[in-house]
């Protein structure tokens, strides 16, 4: 993890945080803390309680109970809102007003004089490639340039807490690429980041700590190389061979775990792959086959992922 | 209790919402059709044809016209932000819901007054005077405020269709303003009519603008601004109440 600064208190700090609609519980007693300058992720399954979360961190919802806390004010507070910068899911910016006057309401909605808002904002534009769209109509924005308008607004504050649900999802690899970067550099600048996403791979390159939440609990939360490493049946060793192969043959190696067929190639999971590594070319020898190609891989982010949850990532 | 410098603060922010509301929803369909073009209507299809002095006729169309221009945006913004999907943006804002809603209103607000001023100066045109500018000039304002809270109340259900709030307005403004005096001089109002007519607030803005263009009133103006005051306190107390328990709904 990188160097953090010091902290005499944790940038956002949650207790037993509850939220019921009806009788399910979209958030059933969590805790955890986000230290100052920590990027942090949040990854679960659908309906697992990410965006309820968000929101009570970012005051637009109230929960039953529990407290949560950030920076020392209580969340939904005005001062709790004053240090934040919210990027929520599937919000709009005004499409009826240009992308420069949207910025401008959101400084006025946070106090910031003029003209810092201004030098701001065409910094933040210039960063997010909007800077010559500035005065058309959000209207006329693809949803690449929307979504990074968003990012914009949420940082025409210059927030010490940042909050993001989804940022990236379902967006093209240049927006989706610029907006990573610059929440890296703004990590960079020391800013707490609370991140929740679908991504494994974001998550994994993004996040100093990741909490994984199913069913409105928190199930793990720990460092992405650490939560990939805790999972250790879930090494596996990536084959193909010259044929295709009964896969059946391919589990009654010894150590093997599960097997998945990928493409022309198969996936055996272990908890020992050195020694199924001997046995495969032991097996390929024996039945007269060439392996074309051999990979040891570690546990993924993805593989924890699943392991912790019981779901599959295209559930997610 | 916050401190001065809070409400200050918030009372900033309102007008940025305020603004806000006006740049995006004066020229919105519902707005033109329900804030202007009916009311006008309206008032022609009763007038023309009929023998009625201008003195009578500028106050009925002029309340008319502050009573659905008032009420023409703060009802649709809410379910509007709710289907755009910026609500719950504007909501993560250091701002308070109290905050969020006086600025629908003081947009309504606007409206009301800029259109009727256009009413007003109509009327000097047709030779209309004002006897006493300052009381006229307090019951525009008051009235232009209770009108724009009344049309946030209608707003109050968490739905995400202008239409659904806009029908479920008409449904009150339409019948508010036949029996607040616009057509019929109160006097001439049977006692039951009358009666009924006591609990529009629109009755005592109309009867407000005769006492000042027709020189004669049914009540005196002292008790018409109290009880616009009156109607303004109440729609502002059940518009903030409601607001808080079906906002969180929209999202």
């Amino acid at each position: 993890m990188p160097d953090m600064p010091p902290v005499d208190r944790a940038a956002i700090e949650v207790r037993n945080l509850t939220k019921c609609y009806g009788t399910v519980s979209a958030v059933d007693g969590i805790g955890f803390e986000v230290k100052v300058g920590e990027f942090f992720g949040f990854l679960g399954p659908n309906g697992a309680g990410k965006t309820t979360t968000v929101r009570i961190l970012t005051g637009v919802i109230k929960a039953d109970s529990g407290t949560a806390i950030i920076k020392g004010f209580r969340a939904g507070s005005l001062k709790a809102k004053q240090i934040a910068g919210v990027v929520p899911e599937m919000a709009n910016a005004y499409n009826d007003l240009s992308g420069w006057d949207n910025l401008m309401l959101m400084a006025e909605l946070y106090g910031v004089a003029y003209t810092k808002a201004k030098e701001r904002s065409e910094n933040l534009l210039r960063a997010l490639g909007l800077l010559e769209r500035k005065d058309s109509l959000v209207r006329t924005y693809s949803k690449g340039m929307k979504q990074r308008l968003i990012l914009c607004m949420a940082l025409a504050s210059d927030p010490e807490v940042l909050f993001l649900d989804e940022p990236t999802s379902g967006l093209d690899v240049q927006s989706a690429r610029l907006i990573k970067d610059l929440l890296r550099n703004l990590n960079a600048q020391g800013k707490t980041i609370f991140l929740t996403t679908h991504d494994m791979d974001e998550a994994n390159q993004l996040c100093d700590r990741v909490a994984i939440i199913n069913q409105g609990k928190i199930v793990a939360i720990d460092a992405p190389e650490r939560l990939r490493m805790a999972t250790s049946s879930m090494h596996s060793v990536e084959v193909s061979f010259t044929d295709t192969l009964n896969p059946e043959a391919l589990a009654k190696l010894p150590r093997v775990n599960t097997v998945s067929k990928l493409g022309d190639k198969y996936r055996l999971y272990t908890d020992a792959p050195g020694d199924l590594v001997v046995s495969l070319v032991n097996y390929s020898c024996s039945v007269g086959q060439k392996i074309v190609a051999l990979n040891v891989l570690a546990p993924s982010l993805e593989d924890a992922f699943v392991a912790l949850t019981g779901k599959e990532v295209k559930d997610a | 209790m916050p401190d001065t410098r809070t409400v200050l603060q918030q009372i900033r922010r309102s007008l940025a919402i305020a603004r806000k509301d006006i740049r995006i929803y004066y020229s919105k369909g519902p707005v033109i059709i329900f804030g202007v073009l009916f009311p006008v209507f309206l008032f022609l299809s009763f007038t023309i044809g009929r023998h009625m002095t201008m003195d009578f006729m500028i106050p009925g169309l002029l309340g008319m016209i502050l009573f659905f221009t008032a009420t023409s945006i703060s009802p649709i913004v809410a379910p509007w932000e709710t289907q755009a999907r910026t609500l719950e943006r504007l909501m993560s804002c250091p701002v308070r819901l109290e905050t969020i809603i006086l600025g629908d209103i003081l947009a309504s607000f606007t409206f009301g007054i800029a259109i009727s001023l256009v009413t007003l100066v109509l009327g000097f045109f047709l030779g209309v005077t004002i006897s006493s500018p300052f009381i006229f000039a307090i019951a525009v304002i008051l009235a232009a405020f209770c009108f724009a809270s009344l049309g946030n109340v209608f707003s109050i259900p968490p739905t995400n269709t202008p239409a659904t709030i806009n029908m479920l307005a008409s449904v009150v403004k339409f019948p508010v303003v036949f029996i607040s005096g616009i057509f019929i001089p109160l006097n001439e109002l049977p006692a039951w009519g009358q009666v009924i007519a006591y609990i529009s607030p629109l009755t005592y803005f109309t009867d407000i603008v005769r006492n000042c263009i027709q020189g004669r009133g049914h009540l005196s103006v002292v008790v018409d601004l109290l009880v616009l005051l009156a109607f303004t306190i109440l729609f502002l107390v059940v518009a903030l109440k409601m607001h808080q328990k079906t906002m969180p709904k929209r999202i």
